[in-house]
């Protein structure tokens, strides 16, 4: 949109990178003179609103630098050798598939710094938290930036170990188990992942990805890439994650602070549907086919057993914690987004990536949200909160009611909000799937998941309903409506919702080339 | 007439050789040193070691050997070739790192160890462990071998009126001895059916050994595999390693947990990789069997170790180094498989270095803590950031880096060299037994790395930081972070040749 010049590009993706981890440094270190703030835990939480702040300039002025008409052109380019032993370069890069990725990265990250500094999470010091958040976002960024596979694994796992701290030393009831069971399950994966990686780059002979999206598997044998796939894609589908993958995911959840699960339904979920298409699409495209199928299958499985899941948790004296809830719903969003993907059609990844951050905008509004009705009420336990009649959220607080039905509806696929076209774009995928994949199969997932789409609205309006709704007593305490600052965190997420709801070719309009050339591979 | 008398390239053998000297100085120097001037002998000690790690560097130039054969000047029983060099690098650095350790224990110990014989046979250990790398015929291996683990036995039990060292010492000696046998057994079978002692030789003669002796050969080639093992603390020869390590001072624990697998893995190295390459499928599924076992029993023994009971961190450290010998081996059997011998064991040298820099970091960070606490349990770690912030992010770097997470960068890609070379070699089966070890000891390594970030229980003890110890965590630590961000420093070490 503006022209920009190409190194500055360059530097801008490099401080994406490199820039959160200095503030992280920095944060650790005493605050120097004139910055001293109010009390040191002010000091460096407003570091933390500085450093992503900057960031989230930066990913702006990169997203308005980029060449918009050659969206599948990769931008940005930085490529450097780093350890020639190993064939490692830093090849950084963007186009227009981690684009989108990488604002909504900085954006969640700042928004979460921004509402932390209002609201510090309880527990100790918020020196390390905003230190472990930096880094957090700098292992995301870097997931969605670099272009080489063994980089790919290390920014993949930079992010566990601020992740693992996060939940186990900020986190709810249960926090120590689950953020065990979070690094234990993605570690193994991502190990697992480390062996298909090597062996798609042994045997190709590089590791750089956008050289093995030209190959397009051509140098790699079918029996190379059906292991290649299988391992790479566990890893993969830990972290989306799939099911029967996933049961790390609603106690990390639970547990987790409000921004912790905000950052991890938002941003980190979307590593592995990344990963499925930037790596396995283009590079291993016989082995994916192969497992398609399979994917598609555990896709729908997931989005059923999600939206089931999650009809049980909101049953009345089922002790549901909205929290989980939320989770068990990010299994079936992710199961549409894989779904989508194992169609192999660019309609199909086209909607995985739309879905995908949809997910992530709609996801961290309502975690968020949820955040802020614990705050408030001290709970987030269905039954507890809704008692008899309803929590009557919209009596109590009206305009926290008001966003968190907003969250609900767009999160159920409403047409006009960012939610609905992720999905009709999957189901539209795998009514017509790609080349070499069984069509009734695919026609029987669509019908599966356009089931799962109706009992995703199930379970939602009873969540409305029982939050939202119901009589307000006389005697009730008024809840605080919604803060300013809880405001200023949430209304970007809204508005990004209805924006991409009313005008999903923005986005689809960067994605749809760049989907068009990995799928075909190499042809420009 | 050629002259019968060999020339000795003294400059090639000077590392080794400036270490056993020191030792002999200091053995000699004890004698007139009075009690007051006794950490005098330290610190020569550990100026002898820093002069014989500097004179590694004239040898960068060009490989060296002497001690050749005469006539045939291609078979030298010493080598100053790369690998040699990197090897020394290792042990003299490694030695060096300890015996800054060491000068703070011998301090503390207050004369419960006694100085003069404590650095005499430190330096001789390191001695025999720098000749070994440099070894290419089978009598100077065993030799060196012996060199470098006989002191160690006294090293283990030099504490006096120490029921538990003496006990370790007694354990490590019989069980050694036994291996050392064994392998002298299985050098004199290899010696009967080939004729030679040296290695290239070997590997020459032994692809045309009479049919008859082909049994005989085979014997041979097992039996002394099996005594280098023991010295790697491989599985099932690691079972004196945790009583070992707890009973021996710390310092020395450190020094086996180091130099000991140093010495093990290069000994397995020259033998199957340089002496017997055609034996590849006789050591290479054995190793790999080996690598598998050893790995999975120190991981799960590390991972069952109490962080209440007595010693609990020195004993962590010791099954977590039994378990990380295992992933040394992975490419040494990769090697076996694989078409580029040479580059497997690169993975392995550079996975040492990696593994000695922040594994002897761990140790100066538990020798610190083990000052204040007599007990050294891993319980006492807690809260070590409230009272000394930076030892604690340095210890949490170490254990990181042995886990191979980020920001442990050099462990995540030493890790990486180590897979990459299985998966090369086809031995996937290897790699994922060693993708969930990895796991496994992620579980340990970031327990207790959480448990320095908690609140500390009571009153934090202060940890007061004396020189000696302040300048091994300072290499050490620098040493991780360089590493870090530059790892082609020793992973450069798997592309390129080695011997």
């Amino acid at each position: 949109m503006i022209d920009i010049n190409e190194s500055v590009m360059q530097v801008l993706l490099a401080f994406l990178v490199v820039g959160p981890l200095l503030g992280a440094a920095a944060a650790l270190l005493p605050a120097p003179p004139g910055l001293k703030g109010k009390s040191p835990e002010q000091a460096v939480l407003r570091h933390g609103v500085t450093v992503t702040g900057a960031i989230l300039v930066a990913a702006i002025v990169l997203a308005l630098g980029f060449d918009h008409d050659q969206p599948s052109k990769m931008q940005a380019t930085t490529d450097i050798s780093w350890i020639p032993a190993l064939g490692v370069r830093i090849h950084l890069g963007t186009d227009g598939i981690s684009l989108p990725l990488l604002v909504l990265t900085a954006l969640l990250t700042f928004l979460s710094a921004l509402y932390s500094y209002f609201k510090p999470p309880a527990g100790p010091s918020p020196k390390a938290f905003v230190a472990l958040l930096l880094v957090l976002e700098s292992g995301t960024l870097a997931t969605f930036a670099v272009l080489d596979l063994i980089l790919f694994f290390l920014a993949f796992e930079t992010v566990l170990i601020p992740m693992y701290f996060l939940i186990a030393r900020w986190g709810g009831e249960g926090r120590a188990g689950a953020a065990w069971k979070f690094i234990l399950y993605t570690l193994l994966g991502s190990v697992v992942m480390l062996l298909g990686l090597l062996l798609i780059g042994i045997k190709a002979g590089t590791f750089d990805m956008v050289a093995l999206a030209t190959d397009n598997g051509r140098s790699l044998t079918l029996s190379v890439q059906v292991v290649a796939v299988l391992a790479i894609g566990l890893g993969l589908a830990v972290k989306t994650p799939m099911w029967p993958l996933h049961s790390w995911l609603p106690d990390a959840h639970t547990a987790a602070p409000t921004v912790g699960s905000v950052l991890l339904a938002g941003v980190l979920l979307k590593m592995g549907t990344y990963g499925f298409v930037r790596i396995l699409l283009p590079a291993a495209p016989d082995g994916f086919r192969t497992f398609a199928p399979y994917l598609a299958a555990f896709a729908v499985v997931g989005v059923i057993y999600g939206s089931l899941a999650c009809l049980a948790l909101a049953k009345r004296g089922a002790n549901g914690d909205l929290k989980r809830l939320i989770a068990y719903s990010s299994v079936g969003h992710m199961g549409f987004v894989l779904l989508g993907i194992a169609t192999m059609t660019p309609t199909g990844v086209n909607g995985a990536l739309f879905a995908n951050i949809a997910h992530g905008l709609i996801t961290g509004l309502l975690f968020f949200l949820v955040g802020g009705v614990k705050d408030r009420t001290g709970s987030t336990d269905l039954d507890t909160l809704a008692k008899e009649t309803g929590a009557a959220l919209y009596g109590k607080a009206p305009r926290l009611g008001g966003l968190l039905a907003f969250a609900a509806v767009a999160s159920l696929g409403l047409p006009g909000l960012a939610g609905f076209w992720g999905e009709m774009l999957a189901l539209f995928g795998a009514f017509a799937p790609g080349a070499g994949l069984s069509r009734p199969a695919f026609l029987t997932f669509m019908a599966i998941g356009a089931f799962g789409t109706l009992l995703t609205a199930a379970y939602l309006l009873i969540v409305v309903r029982r939050v939202c709704m119901g009589a307000v007593p006389q005697d009730a305490p008024k809840l605080t409506d919604v803060r300013s600052y809880e405001f200023a965190a949430w209304t970007p997420l809204v508005v990004l919702t209805v924006v991409a709801g009313l005008w999903p070719g923005a986005l689809l309009r960067l994605t749809d080339p760049v989907v068009q050339q990995l799928l075909a591979g190499g042809t420009r | 007439m050629s002259s019968l008398v060999q020339s000795v390239d003294w400059l090639a053998i000077a590392p080794p050789t400036i270490t056993a000297v020191v030792g002999l100085v200091v053995l000699v120097a004890d004698l007139f040193v009075g009690e007051s001037r006794k950490p005098l002998l330290g610190w020569l000690s550990v100026a002898g070691l820093a002069a014989a790690t500097l004179m590694l560097l004239p040898l960068l130039d060009a490989d060296r050997g002497t001690f050749c054969l005469v006539g045939d000047t291609g078979v030298c029983s010493y080598t100053a070739d790369r690998f040699t060099l990197v090897i020394q690098f290792l042990v003299l650095g490694g030695a060096l790192l300890t015996a800054l350790l060491s000068v703070t224990a011998l301090k503390d110990e207050a004369k419960r160890l006694p100085e003069g014989e404590y650095w005499f046979l430190f330096l001789s250990s390191a001695a025999g462990a720098a000749l070994l790398p440099a070894s290419r015929d089978l009598a100077t291996l065993i030799v060196a071998l012996e060199v470098a683990s006989l002191p160690a036995f006294a090293l283990v039990g030099l504490r006096h009126g120490d029921r538990k060292s003496s006990e370790a010492a007694l354990k490590f000696f019989l069980s050694s001895v036994t291996a050392t046998a064994v392998s002298l057994l299985g050098v004199s079978f290899v010696y009967a059916a080939t004729g030679t002692l040296h290695l290239t030789l070997i590997a020459e003669r032994v692809q045309n050994v009479d049919g008859q002796l082909h049994t005989l050969t085979q014997t041979g080639v097992v039996l002394t595999l099996v005594g280098f093992a023991f010295k790697t603390a491989a599985v099932p020869f690691h079972f004196w390693v945790p009583d070992t390590y707890v009973g021996a001072p710390l310092p020395i624990a450190a020094y086996l947990s180091v130099i000991g697998k140093a010495v093990g893995f290069t000994g397995l190295i020259l033998v199957t990789v340089v002496a017997l390459p055609s034996y590849a499928d006789v050591w290479g599924p054995a190793l790999a069997a080996l690598a598998a076992l050893t790995m999975t029993v120190g991981n799960v023994g590390a991972l069952r170790q109490q962080a209440a009971r007595a010693y609990s961190a020195v004993r962590l450290l010791a099954w977590s180094s039994v378990g990380q010998a295992g992933y040394l081996l992975v490419p040494i059997a990769a090697a076996a498989y694989s078409g580029d011998a040479e580059k497997s064991v690169g993975s392995t040298v550079a996975y040492a270095l990696m593994y000695g820099a922040v594994n002897l970091g761990a140790f100066a960070v538990a020798a610190l803590v083990g000052r204040a606490h007599r007990l050294n349990r891993v319980a006492d770690y807690r809260g070590l950031y409230a009272s000394s912030p930076l030892t604690a992010l340095l210890l949490g770097f170490f254990l990181l880096c042995l886990a191979g997470l980020p920001p442990g960068v050099i462990g995540l890609f030493a890790k990486v060299t180590v897979f990459s070379a299985a998966v090369d070699a086809g031995l996937g089966w290897l790699a994922v037994v060693m993708a969930v070890n990895v796991v496994i000891a992620l579980v340990y390594y970031l327990r207790w790395t959480a448990l320095l970030f908690r609140a500390p229980e009571g009153e934090p003890v202060k940890h007061r930081l004396p020189a000696p110890l302040t300048a091994a965590l300072a290499l050490t630590g620098v040493l991780g972070v360089a590493l870090s961000g530059a790892p082609q420093l020793v992973l450069r070490f798997t592309g390129t040749g080695l011997f």
